[in-house]
C-alpha cells in the first residue's frame, strides 16, 4: 500500500542542495502532522533526506521509495512535519 | 517508602540540607554546561575567492540552513570578491588600485582554483553546471540570504585591500575576529574554505 500525503513537491531535474532547500520551504507551509511527498531525480537526495530527518527536530521521514512518474524512475520521499 | 528522606521520626534536617546543597550544585553545573553547549549553528570562513571553493561553501550554507541550522559566513581576503557588486578605483592608493584591477570585479568573474586559463575554465564550469541544472553561484547567494544566512565581511581585510563599502552588496554585517569567534565557539562545525 502506498503512503498517503497532503502535499506534493516536484523536485525532478534539480540538483543538490535544491531538492532539500525547496522541501524545507514547502514543509513550513503545511500543518504539523501533515505529510509532504517529494519526488526527485537526484540520487543524492536519498541520503540528504535521511540526514535532514536526523538533524532537524520538526521532521520525520516516513518512507523512501522508487516510483515511476511519466515513464521515468524517480525517488519519492515522504516527510512528516511533526511540530 | 524506601529511599525517601522522610523517616518515621520526620525529616532529618542535616540530611535535607545536604541534599538541597547537592541539588543547587548540580543545577549550577548544568547551567554552566548548557551555556557552553554548541547551538544548532554552522560557521563558514570564506578566505578563498575561487569559484569552485565558493560554490562548495554556498552548497553547505544553503543545505545547513535548509535542515534548520543557523549559518554564519565570514568573508575575508580573497573571499571578499564574492560580495563585490562592482569595481571602483577612485580614492584608492596605487597599491589598492593594482589590487582592485587584479581581483575579480564581482562574483561573476571569480576564477576557478585549477585550470582557470584566464577565465575560460570558470566559464566552462558555469556552463557545465547549467547543463546539469545546478543552481548558479548568484542564485545560491540570493537563496542563502532568503534562508537567513548571516554574511559578515571582515573589516580588517576590507580595509587593507582598500575595498570600499560601496563596492559591496547590501545587507552585510561587518566584523572582526571577535565576532567570528563569538559565532564559531557556539557552532557545531566551523569550516575554513
Amino acid at each position: 500500500m502506498s503512503q498517503s500525503f497532503d502535499k506534493l513537491l516536484d523536485a525532478r531535474g534539480l540538483n543538490c542542495p535544491m531538492p532539500l532547500v525547496n522541501a524545507r520551504k514547502e514543509i513550513s507551509r503545511i500543518e504539523p502532522g501533515q505529510v509532504l511527498k517529494v519526488i526527485a531525480t537526484d540520487r543524492g537526495s536519498v541520503a540528504d533526506f535521511q540526514g535532514w530527518a536526523k538533524i532537524a527536530k520538526n521532521v520525520e521521514l516516513l518512507a523512501q521509495e522508487r516510483e515511476s512518474v511519466d515513464g521515468a524512475s524517480v525517488y519519492a520521499h515522504y516527510v512528516k512535519r511533526t511540530t | 517508602m524506601e529511599g525517601s528522606i522522610e523517616t518515621k521520626a520526620g525529616v532529618d534536617p542535616a540530611q535535607m540540607q545536604a541534599l538541597e546543597e547537592r541539588i543547587r550544585d548540580l543545577e549550577k553545573r548544568l547551567r554552566d554546561l548548557e551555556e557552553r553547549a554548541p547551538e544548532d549553528r554552522v560557521c563558514l570562513i570564506l578566505f578563498s575567492g575561487d569559484l569552485d571553493r565558493v560554490l562548495a561553501a554556498f552548497v553547505i550554507a544553503t543545505g545547513a540552513a535548509a535542515v534548520g541550522q543557523q549559518v554564519s559566513m565570514f568573508f575575508t581576503f580573497w573571499g571578499l570578491s564574492v560580495l563585490k557588486k562592482d569595481r571602483q578605483l577612485s580614492g584608492k592608493t596605487v597599491f589598492q588600485k593594482m589590487m582592485a584591477l587584479m581581483c575579480p570585479r564581482s562574483s561573476q568573474s571569480l576564477p576557478v582554483s585549477k585550470m582557470n586559463y584566464f577565465g575560460v575554465g570558470a566559464k566552462m564550469l558555469r556552463a557545465m553546471m547549467k547543463e546539469k541544472n545546478v543552481s548558479s553561484l548568484e542564485d545560491m547567494i540570493s537563496l542563502a540570504r532568503e534562508l537567513g544566512v548571516r554574511m559578515i565581511a571582515c573589516e580588517m581585510s576590507r580595509d587593507v585591500m582598500g575595498i570600499k563599502e560601496s563596492e559591496l552588496v547590501g545587507g552585510l554585517e561587518c566584523g572582526g575576529v571577535a565576532s567570528f569567534l563569538a559565532d564559531s565557539l557556539r557552532s557545531r562545525t566551523s569550516l575554513f574554505i
